[in-house]
């Protein structure tokens, strides 16, 4: 590709995240299609990338003892309406070693394209990572989504993450994440969607508290409305004495929407705690009668409980 | 002169009858009450004049500034000016604070927000970025339910409970707040069995057994609820030998 036509197409991804020049001190990365079109690194990062026919190898390293001051911005996406994009990350946070990574996933124009992303995630010993992945998608929700991610979580290191795909229609969601967690580490995933039209969302989060006092807590967060339709698995198994597991479901149906959630909790340890919560249903009378009583109008205060819940 | 007007009003669920032709003038910017024991009625009444789900389907009428509202949805009833404070207000996960405040008001500006917050005694710094959730005590949360009113300025503003699982010092906020509205020219209905709630109020009508037992100004109702109708044990049924006196 052409210098011009990379520049072109590199101004479009980021117009479609609203996001423009950013300061020298904020690490990014660019990937359009197989390509990777930007990169800009601060101290203590590493990127490689290997291109390939559908998509692009990624090793990032966070070095030993070091702290990215700022979230190193990601952009994976396609602007074209048809393709696919598979990228495949190794990621180390190295001990001692502080990042948040903010991902944004772009399709503004999808009508058929595949998005598979296939991660590995090691946190060694007390290192921590704040990984954000927020999807923007086109109005018809043509889009397939198959994030695969697997997360080490070595002792006293600390990882969490958020999935948000608020805006655009989802499309088709096979999300699944899986974490191994030692001694004193922790794990937090947020998954919020809102789901609309045809999109068939499927959340699939698990996390084996291996170590003594380790702590998971797996939340999923859905709206739904037309004819979509999500199944949420989310499951905590706790081996360590003194590990801490929590699963909270809740999930908003409207329309013709369908919704399932099956939270698992196993505990095999006398000294380990585990709950789960779960909630299906339309919107809550009083939430919906306290704002009605304000004034505001059904589809109103609809729209208001649905963005908190997936605030 | 009359803001709202209950004509004749029954309400029955099956063959449960919960409110019995109710006739009740509320006087344009006054501070009355709703005083009952238990299980009077008192919150089904105030639920039936909002327009909630369930509380629909009663004979009779209400009539709002003249108008009948019997067939106006609950934002129909908000539109005009009519609001209520539930006993226990809802908590909505991940809605901000100012969102909340901001939804009945006309203005959308952090200046209403800041004005609401500091009239019931919260500090807007502290609060601003919070959300309406579990976090909040059962106080502040009230305190808020009352934030987002005063931003609503309603014409007649229903108050169920308002004392209801709060600490001493919320309710010193929330009776400062029912007189700043009185200021502002709301009507408020107390809705209540509290006597230190009856007090902030100028007239009170006494609804025992889903029926308007007696109605008058203080003291007069005060001494007549303290003294008679919290003891009493008739569990629901007006003691009619009391009434007649």
């Amino acid at each position: 590709m052409q210098t011009n036509d990379k520049e072109k197409l590199l101004a479009k991804l980021l117009a479609s995240i609203n996001q423009h020049k950013m300061p020298p001190d904020v690490a990014h990365v660019e990937i359009h299609g197989n390509e990777v079109l930007g990169l800009h690194l601060v101290d203590g990062l590493l990127v490689e990338s290997e291109s390939f026919e559908e998509g692009v190898k990624v090793k990032i390293v966070v070095k030993k003892d070091t702290t990215i001051k700022n979230p190193v911005r990601f952009c994976f996406g396609m602007i074209p309406e048809n393709g696919v994009q598979k990228i495949i990350i190794s990621t180390t946070i190295e001990e001692n070693a502080h990042a948040s990574f903010l991902a944004s996933c772009t399709f503004p124009n999808a009508k058929n394209i595949e998005h598979i992303m296939n991660a590995t995630i090691t946190l060694e010993k007390n290192s921590s990572l704040k990984y954000l992945e927020r999807h923007i998608h086109g109005p018809e929700g043509g889009v397939t989504i198959v994030p695969e991610t697997k997360v080490f979580i070595k002792e006293e290191a600390s990882f969490s993450t958020e999935f948000e795909l608020i805006k655009g229609a989802a499309g088709v969601i096979n999300l699944f994440y899986h974490a191994e967690v030692e001694k004193n580490g922790t794990v937090d995933m947020k998954t919020r969607i809102f789901g609309r039209l045809n999109d068939r969302i499927h959340i699939k989060e698990s996390a084996h508290l291996v170590g003594e006092g380790s702590v998971g807590v797996l939340t999923s967060h859905i709206a739904l409305r037309d004819n979509a339709t999500a199944s949420i698995e989310n499951e905590i198994v706790a081996d360590g004495a003194f590990a801490r597991g929590h699963v909270d479901c809740k999930e908003i149906v409207q329309g013709n929407a369908k919704a399932r959630a099956i939270p698992v909790v196993q505990v095999n340890n006398p000294k380990a705690h585990v709950t789960h919560e779960a909630a299906i249903g339309s919107v809550d009378s009083k939430q919906l009668e306290t704002l009605l009583s304000r004034g505001l109008t059904e589809d109103e205060a609809t729209e208001l409980i649905i963005q908190g819940l997936l605030k | 002169m009359t803001i709202l007007e209950l004509k004749n009003l029954t309400l029955a669920r099956g063959d449960k009858v919960l409110l019995k032709n109710i006739n009740m003038e509320i006087w344009k910017g006054y501070v009355h009450a709703i005083v009952g024991p238990n299980g009077a009625g008192k919150s089904t009444l105030a639920h039936t004049i909002m327009g909630l789900g369930g509380y629909r389907d009663f004979t009779g009428d209400i009539l709002f500034e003249g108008k009948s509202i019997k067939n106006l949805s609950i934002d129909e009833r908000a539109r005009l000016g009519l609001t209520l404070v539930f006993q226990e207000p809802a908590r909505f996960e991940g809605l901000g604070v100012s969102e909340f405040i901001l939804a009945g008001s006309k203005k959308k500006s952090k200046d209403v927000v800041i004005d609401a917050l500091s009239k019931v005694g919260l500090d807007p710094l502290k609060y601003l970025n919070r959300a309406v959730d579990k976090t909040l005590s059962g106080g502040e949360r009230k305190r808020i339910e009352l934030a987002s009113v005063y931003a609503m300025h309603p014409a007649l503003l229903l108050m169920d409970e308002p004392d209801s699982g709060i600490d001493i010092d919320s309710i010193k906020y929330i009776f400062q707040i029912i007189q700043e509205l009185k200021k502002e020219g709301t009507t408020i209905i107390l809705v209540t069995h509290s006597p230190e709630v009856l007090k902030q109020a100028e007239h009170a009508f006494l609804i025992c057994g889903g029926t308007i037992v007696d109605k008058g100004e203080m003291p007069k109702m005060f001494d007549y609820f303290s003294g008679k109708c919290s003891p009493c044990k008739h569990v629901g049924i007006p003691d009619k030998t009391e009434i007649s006196k």
